[in-house]
């Protein structure tokens, strides 16, 4: 592969301190470099165009049971996006719940480079990496669902938190997975029995713990461990009116835990949107967002992801059973339910956000809210939550919302006008700038995930580039469809040094690579755990332990992050 | 000699995966918790085998064979592919990208066994867990047109009736087990509470029960042949169980309006939870046949009936559903993969079959291999070749190889690859 030039562009590195400047990147053998041999490099022109790193997305789900669920129960909604097969590329659909192929393609498109699953049941994480496999382009990753896994609750309920750290980094390993995801916990494991938890201090049926407990000793571990992400939590009470108290209930109750070394920050609230709801009730509604920034904006253990909402027809997946029941009851939408033994379950529900829904306008307003409000971007990523705010496909569109006050009044007036009188929305002026976008979109995502050479420009950073066709010199916020446009099209889309997409066509289709953790403990905890697995596995799984962690043949293309643990337990 | 323990078995959608298999000079002598099926299908696996390729009948090499099928596969216009459900996921996904290249109709076997269940779930929703949850929480459990001492050997020892889990410490005696069906079987004499009712009166006895669930006075004294009373004491048991399923097989979704039965069937289910915990399960029937369904839709979009003609994946049951288009004399090519479709298809599909080139890739001779123009004969999967499978609930597991198979005899997933860089070539690189 020839070395490459991106020269005239305009640049923004946030983690490099780079913003707006006019400057050459140089990518060899795909890696940034300091300079190559100009005389055999292949030269890019960015006259008049933005530079960005590739785009990270630290929480879409793209690929395992959900999704799939999703796809085969909505054919309504593949006809909406097709892409017939090419001599380069495969086929696939769209829309809400595109195939894979597809998206890696459309991913691509829009400069994306990186991208992580953010909820693999460990029974089902050989599906996930199978699924992942045949999404090309981007480099990929999945969060381990643990916040109701019967291990999990049992140590917990032990205070064993010995064994709760060998059986985490077990767990990663066996999954191949790269972080904690927690969903609802305690929720789940009581929505197996129709129920649910309705706070921090529910007790969880047959366990005797509480939600708080579950975050508060996965968060503590996941520090001492030192894994690259914090804990990723979706909180209890989600889609709850109200719920606002409940979320920043959650990240008080890990204020006081000590953060692994060289960060501040212990706990990453997802999709928050869905979580910053205040009123009694539907009718009541009003936008809590003020609320979370507000406690955001004053402490330092927490970062968010938006969860925006787009106004079309979605599906909703998430880990959250009981949940997506009462989403089921509330839209009459058809419901699939899918538990799995002693670690997890799902659910997935098609919903449409409507303009004249105002529930609907009070979300879509709230999530802007929260990007608009919390002051420093490094704390904030941008998510729709892939699909269930709305399909990734519409990332331009939130920037856009982002970037330009007229874009929000524009849409504004088209919605219920609940938006305008329950929320603080139309009295925001900030507008983010470009180097803003490029921190929500890539630097802010790569350095919460921990992955150091991905979301920069430096010299030794991935040769993951994306160029758009706008330039940053002579924008105003009034031509906000202008940014709209080029972010949907890359003019051009460099992974690992190869030029991926040009003008928004495909233009190689490479297959990336899936990260995953290897934490190490000692040997004594790790038979310790091991020895226990033993003892329970059979009676309460159906799966032998010894089928049970995926196998080397589902990681054609991987990268293992070696963590040895440096604290230990107190 | 060698014991390879934790080996899955690659025959029904239980996909137990305890078994101990004895290998020596290359065979398998002995194999352990084996049911009778799967005893057989480890014990006989070389009986009735293929053993070299053939076009028209005559012995050929794997390239020859290969090159005639990409031949007929690349210039046909509308090209079939079907069967799929007892191969692994590596080979299922090979055939999708080969229905892609050559703007196939692609279809595996749901389409004439658990369709009904995949259109239900379209049209409003399916309640489902692993069968994990079954054995450790369920206190209720109900077989309805389904005989698991016939179709799934162990199914009952490992997931359902007797095991023991973590909140069933007194395994049967933890549940109480009721069968729906229109005859006697040997399942119905070891169950709790056995409706045998009237054959095609599925549909009518669960809206009877969806009924009382709701609250609903029936005026009927019996239905389908069942006292209102016996009804109403298990719509009640529903209500108060503490964790309910429904097993549901052909019997409900291959009767007179299947597609119906199975949606009504999750009309109560889904009813139910607003009083209790209840799922509803399909018996699956193929060791991969879920899987099937899984690798069709992340690649396309759509479980089954899939046409590439467009160059992109359209769904259709009923128009892109393998008997449909043969009935019609559609299809004028064929690529059958791990299936006997001559064996089980109607009169009027088979004869379209046997009248269009046709290409069948399988361990075994059977129906389609004796009338196909040509035979590649293929490595069993899950004993001579490795891959993944999705068992009846949606679990991945890896089925291993555990003995080398004949010379120049290769996995599926490898003769399509051939296929695929073959026509690839033929189409000048596309």
């Amino acid at each position: 592969m020839a070395d490459l030039i991106i020269k005239n562009g305009y640049v923004y590195d946030p983690l490099n301190g780079v913003d707006g400047e006019k400057y050459e990147i140089h990518i060899s053998k795909g890696k940034i470099v300091d300079e190559v041999d100009r005389r055999d490099a292949k030269i890019i022109d960015a006259s008049n165009m933005v530079v960005m790193p590739g785009g990270v997305d630290l929480h879409s789900h793209i690929a395992g049971s959900k999704i799939n669920i999703g796809r085969a129960m909505r054919p309504e909604d593949h006809r909406k996006d097709v892409m017939p097969r090419t001599s380069l590329t495969r086929a696939g659909v769209g829309y809400s719940c595109p195939s894979t192929f597809f998206t890696g393609y459309r991913y691509a498109q829009m400069g994306y480079t990186t991208v992580f699953e953010p909820a693999m049941p460990p029974l089902s994480a050989r599906h996930v990496h199978e699924e992942l496999n045949d999404i090309p382009i981007i480099d990929k990753g999945a969060f381990t669902l643990m916040g109701n896994n019967y291990f999990v609750l049992k140590y917990v309920k032990s205070k064993d938190l010995n064994m709760l750290k060998g059986f985490m980094a077990w767990l990663l390993k066996a999954t191949r997975g790269y972080a904690v995801k927690i969903v609802n916990p305690g929720g789940v494991e009581n929505w197996k029995w129709g129920k649910n938890v309705g706070g921090l201090d529910d007790l969880v049926y047959n366990f005797e713990v509480t939600p708080r407990e579950i975050i508060t000793s996965l968060a503590k571990v996941n520090e001492e461990l030192g894994l690259p992400h914090t804990i990723h939590l979706h909180c209890n009470n989600l889609g709850v009116p109200g719920n606002w108290e409940t979320t920043i209930e959650s990240i008080k109750s890990v204020e006081s835990i000590k953060p692994s070394e060289g960060r501040t920050r212990v706990v990453h609230v997802v999709h928050c949107q869905f979580n910053a709801l205040d009123g009694e009730n539907w009718v009541k509604l009003k936008s809590g967002a003020c609320k979370i920034a507000k406690y955001v904006n004053e402490h330092n253990h927490v970062t968010i992801d938006l969860g925006q909402v787009i106004f079309t027809d979605t599906t909703t997946m998430t880990g959250d059973g009981p949940w997506q029941f009462r989403l089921h009851n509330l839209t009459g939408n058809k419901w699939v339910n899918s538990d799995v033994e002693m670690e997890a379950g799902a659910g997935v529900v098609p919903y449409t956000f409507r303009k004249e829904n105002p529930a609907n306008a009070i979300q879509w307003a709230i999530g802007l809210e929260l990007a608009l409000m919390v002051h420093d971007p490094w704390k904030i990523s941008m998510t729709t939550d892939h699909p269930n705010g709305g399909p990734f496909l519409y990332y331009p569109k939130v920037i856009s919302w982002l970037m330009s006050r007229k874009a929000r009044t524009d849409t504004m007036l088209e919605l219920n006008r609940s938006c305008i009188k329950k929320t603080g929305l139309a009295g925001i002026y900030r507008e983010y700038d470009f180097n803003e976008i490029a921190i929500i979109t890539r630097a802010a995502p790569s350095m919460l995930l921990g992955l150091k050479n991905k979301g920069h420009l430096g010299v030794g950073a991935d040769g993951d580039v994306s160029i758009f066709n706008v330039n940053p010199t002579d924008w105003k916020p009034s031509m906000y469809r202008d940014v709209e446009n080029a972010f949907s099209r890359a003019a051009f889309t460099i992974k690992k040094g190869e030029i991926v997409t040009k003008n928004g066509e495909i233009a190689a289709n490479p297959l990336g690579k899936t990260f995953w953790v290897d934490a190490k403990v000692s040997e004594k905890i790790e038979s310790d755990v091991l020895e226990d697995l033993r003892s329970e596995f059979k009676r309460i799984y159906t799966v032998s332990l010894n089928n049970y962690p995926v196998q080397d043949a589902y990681l054609p293309l991987s990268e293992s992050v070696e963590i040895q643990t440096g604290r230990c337990l107190s | 000699m060698e014991v390879f323990s934790d080996v899955v078995c690659p025959f029904c959608g239980c996909l137990c995966d305890d078994l101990e298999i004895t290998v020596e000079n290359n065979k398998i002598i002995k194999t352990k918790n084996s049911c009778a099926i799967s005893l057989s299908k480890f014990m006989h696996h070389e009986d009735n085998r293929l053993n070299y390729p053939t076009v028209d009948g005559r012995r050929t090499d794997l390239v020859e064979a290969i090159n005639e099928s990409a031949k007929i596969l690349a210039s046909a216009k509308r090209p079939l592919i079907y069967g799929l459900s007892s191969t692994e996921c590596e080979a299922i996904n090979r055939s999708i990208e080969l229905a892609e290249l050559i703007g196939g109709v692609i279809d595996s076997t749901a389409s004439v066994c658990h369709g009904p269940t995949i259109i239900t779930e379209q049209s409003i929703g399916l309640i489902k867990s692993t069968l994990g949850e079954i054995k450790n929480r369920a206190d209720l459990i109900i077989f309805w047109g389904s005989n698991p001492t016939e179709s799934h050997l162990r199914h009952l020892t490992r997931y359902s009736m007797f095991p023991t889990g973590l909140f069933t410490p007194e395994g049967r005696k933890n549940r109480f087990i009721v069968a729906v069906d229109v005859r006697k079987t040997k399942l119905s004499r070891i169950v709790d509470l056995f409706l045998e009712i009237e054959p095609n009166k599925d549909f009518e006895l669960i809206s009877a029960l969806r009924a009382i669930v709701r609250g609903v006075k029936i005026e009927a004294e019996q239905v389908s042949g069942i006292p209102i009373n016996i009804l109403k004491e298990l719509a009640e048991r529903m209500k108060k169980a503490r964790f309910g399923v429904v097993f549901y097989g052909l019997g409900l979704t291959q009767s007179e309006m299947g597609d119906m039965n199975v949606n009504a069937a999750v009309g109560l289910v889904s009813d139910l939870n607003h009083h209790t915990k209840f799922v509803i399960l399909p018996m699956r029937g193929h060791f991969n046949v879920a899987g099937a369904n899984t690798v069709s839709s992340w690649l396309s979009g759509y479980p089954f009936a899939i046409d590439y003609s467009r160059g992109y994946s359209r769904y259709n049951p009923g128009e892109f559903t393998a008997v449909d288009l043969l009935e019609r004399k559609e299809a004028d090519a064929a690529l059958i993969i791990a299936s006997d479709p001559v064996a089980h298809f109607p009169a009027s599909a088979v004869e379209h079959l046997t009248k269009i080139p046709l290409i069948t890739i399988d361990q075994k001779v059977n129906m389609t291999t004796l009338l196909s123009r040509i035979v590649i004969p293929a490595a069993t999967v899950g004993i001579e070749a490795d891959g993944t499978a999705y068992r009846m609930d949606g679990i991945p597991i890896r089925l291993k190889k555990i003995i080398e198979p004949s010379e120049g005899i290769l996995p599926d997933s490898e003769i399509l690859k051939m296929m695929i860089d073959k026509i690839r070539v033929l189409k000048g690189g596309y």
